[in-house]
């Protein structure tokens, strides 16, 4: 769980609230649909905005704090756009037998951010996850959409080499 | 000429797609097939080439060695004089010592082949099921004393007896595929290599206590395994075994996935149930328990991905035939994840009984750095640091809880001798207090102050006292939190604290 300022309202992109909308009238006949919405939001334009909240919250007809509630407890939903590429490198158990810990260190030092941040030229954002279900082949490292394993240092610059 | 590359994103993540992309560059005759994982990781990629006397395997296959290996012939006859040759697949040791009924098919066929499928024994279960009434099924399920593999191990036929008992205008079949634990990938493994025995056992499931909607919670860390298992459902609908009129037999039953949001809590069940509702993923207080009031209110069977999975073979062989394996009450054959610092790691399935020793040392071949094994992590991250001083401990539910310890959902995860145990207790905390959901005090606060305490023993303040005060905090949280995020915390915790002492500078 995570606790966080509420951003300011952030500049509203036009035709952001309408597509929005779309997307949740749409999804909204299925059963507990909120988080299928959220992930369809994000998915289509990259992050949950603040402003994406209440209407969400209008089209479902449930309280804006509940939205609110949802897209801060879950880790996978965005509050701002990601960089050009997320890498996202296992911190569990597994992965750290085999050096995951010592990984993540080097990451941060040579991406020059930490984990849950951006570069400043919004080239890589660096996630920790627990687990991606690579445990006898690790460490593991997703870079974009494509899991990798047996991760190494080099091996690791190198991937971060061809995000450029 | 079939040469099998497998699918499985773990093979995947070691070069698999390069490797089936060069072998189908050679073109003529050849015929890639991209199979589910064997599940023997450490020789991935690995490919089979089909040939009279079966599937000759070769591994670890990088992309550059696959020229190689055609220009010596691999496509034609066994190449044997070539390093990466391991002879017939199925003569393996590795794979002759198992025992795979859940894992029948994994690695054998092609996922999403519906001949493969059937030609492999697929819908026998769901068949017969059809043919018995629903309490016929549950009493078969009950018979079998098959246990629920998520962890907690309850009884799954007794919670269908229950489920069906219930009145209700709609019952829900949810299957909960948030495998967060580190170490632990069957369930990932048998969704991406064979879906259609976890769609069939759902169905059976929901025939068994007249369910008509299904769900599986799946976790977004395992994109691979969603895009297989939404494909897989399109599949069986259109081809009658799922739907308005399930093979023919007036059954109505259908099912979708939904994609979980990176919570590990959601691998709780009610926390998995709130998710489901499009809420915070927080744990319920049980009673009521969800075979009663679950999804949205209604009767619901909430079983992990194995236990669903194993009922087409159990209905399909018999209720004896299944309770043959395993020792005690811990009856059947579970499917044990070796990873970590191991040399062979991989899906073991095999009957319960099994030592702690013979799958680490025998199946694993000790640690992946050559260096002694000191510690093995088993049941993920809220199960016990085991000292290789308890190796002999046979691989069942009620030994390990004897033993301060959890089979949980059969992963093991092997540590070597330049572990630090106060460094992975700590971290136990520390995941704790990053994943609690914050509903209860014990659990939200005791993990916080727990990785304080830590901190404070390794720095060597107050050590003896702040030991006490650790073993306090852990007995709090154990009996004071209202579920096992905070409950099980002190697992690790205490496990690492007793077998490994001067880690914590005691």
């Amino acid at each position: 769980m995570t606790s966080e300022v509420v951003a300011a309202a952030s500049v509203p992109v036009p035709g952001r609230a309408r597509r929005v909308r779309e997307i949740a009238t749409e999804l909204q006949g299925l059963r507990g649909s909120l988080i299928p919405i959220l992930h369809a939001v994000q998915e289509e334009l990259e992050y949950v905005d603040q402003a994406d909240i209440p209407v969400v919250a209008d089209v479902l007809n449930i309280a804006v704090a509940e939205v609110h509630g949802v897209v801060t407890f879950y880790k996978d939903f965005r509050r701002a756009p990601a960089g050009r590429t997320t890498v996202a490198i296992c911190q569990a158990e597994a992965c750290r037998s085999v050096g995951a810990a010592d990984l993540a260190e080097h990451a941060q030092r040579s991406i020059g951010c930490k984990f849950g941040e951006t570069t400043d030229d919004g080239r890589i954002t660096l996630d920790e996850v627990f687990c991606f279900g690579n445990c006898a082949l690790g460490p593991a490292v997703q870079v974009g959409e494509k899991l990798h394993g047996r991760v190494t240092r080099a091996r690791l610059d190198a991937l971060l080499g061809e995000a450029r | 000429m079939k040469v099998y590359v497998p699918r499985d994103s773990a093979a995947r993540s070691v070069g698999a797609d390069e490797v089936a992309e060069r072998i189908a560059a050679v073109g003529g005759e050849v015929e890639v097939v991209r199979n589910g994982s064997r599940g023997m990781l450490w020789l991935e990629p690995l490919v089979e080439v089909e040939t009279a006397e079966g599937r000759v395997g070769y591994g670890p296959v990088a992309p550059e060695d696959v020229d190689g290996l055609v220009a010596a012939g691999m496509l034609e006859s066994a190449v044997r004089d070539i390093g990466a040759y391991l002879g017939l697949v199925d003569e393996l040791p590795w794979m002759k010592r198992q025992q795979r009924l859940t894992f029948a098919r994994v690695g054998v066929t092609d996922p999403l082949s519906v001949e493969d499928y059937t030609s492999y024994g697929g819908l026998r279960g769901l068949r017969q099921a059809l043919t018995w009434t629903p309490a016929e099924i549950v009493e078969t399920v009950v018979d079998s004393g098959l246990r629920g593999r998520g962890g907690a191990g309850f009884p799954t036929g007794i919670k269908w007896r229950t489920v069906l008992g219930a009145e209700s205008d709609v019952k829900f079949v949810c299957c909960n595929a948030d495998e967060g634990d580190s170490g632990t990938f069957a369930d990932r493994m048998l969704i991406e290599g064979d879906p259609f025995t976890l769609i069939e056992g759902m169905t059976i499931a929901a025939f068994a206590v007249g369910a008509s909607e299904g769900y599986v919670y799946l976790r977004s860390e395992y994109p691979d395994a969603v895009a297989t298992l939404r494909a897989a459902i399109d599949i069986a609908r259109s081809q009658g075994w799922l739907g308005d009129n399930v093979l023919g037999s007036g059954f109505a039953f259908d099912l979708q996935v939904r994609v979980g949001a990176g919570a590990y809590i959601c691998g709780e069940e009610t926390s998995m149930l709130e998710s489901l509702e499009g809420k915070r993923g927080q744990v319920r207080a049980k009673p009521p328990i969800p075979a009663l009031e679950g999804l949205f209110g209604r009767p619901t069977v909430v079983n992990n991905v194995l236990s669903l999975a194993t009922v087409p073979v159990i209905v399909a062989e018999g209720a004896e035939a299944y309770a043959a394996y395993g020792t005690g009450r811990s009856l059947g054959t579970s499917v044990f994840q070796l990873g970590g610092n191991v040399a062979r790691g991989g899906i073991v399935e095999t009957a319960f009984g099994i030592t702690l020793g013979e799958l680490v040392n025998d199946f694993g071949g000790g640690t992946s750095s050559g260096r002694p094994v000191r510690a093995v992590q088993v049941g993920g991250p809220l199960g016990a640091y085991l000292p290789v001083e308890q190796f002999d401990l046979p691989m069942d539910y009620e030994a390990f809880a004897a033993a301060g310890a959890m089979v949980g959902h059969g992963g093991i995860v092997v540590f070597d001798e330049t572990v630090d145990m106060a460094a992975m207790a700590r971290f136990a905390f520390e995941f704790c207090a990053a994943e609690s959901c914050g509903k209860c005090t014990p659990c939200r606060v005791g993990a916080v102050r727990g990785v304080e305490t830590i901190d404070r023993i390794v720095a060597g303040e107050d050590r003896r006292k702040n030991l006490v005060l650790l073993d306090d905090l852990c007995e709090l949280m154990t009996d004071g939190s209202l579920f096992a995020m905070g409950g099980l915390t002190p697992m690790p915790v205490q496990s690492a604290v007793r077998h490994f002492r001067k880690d914590f500078g005691a």
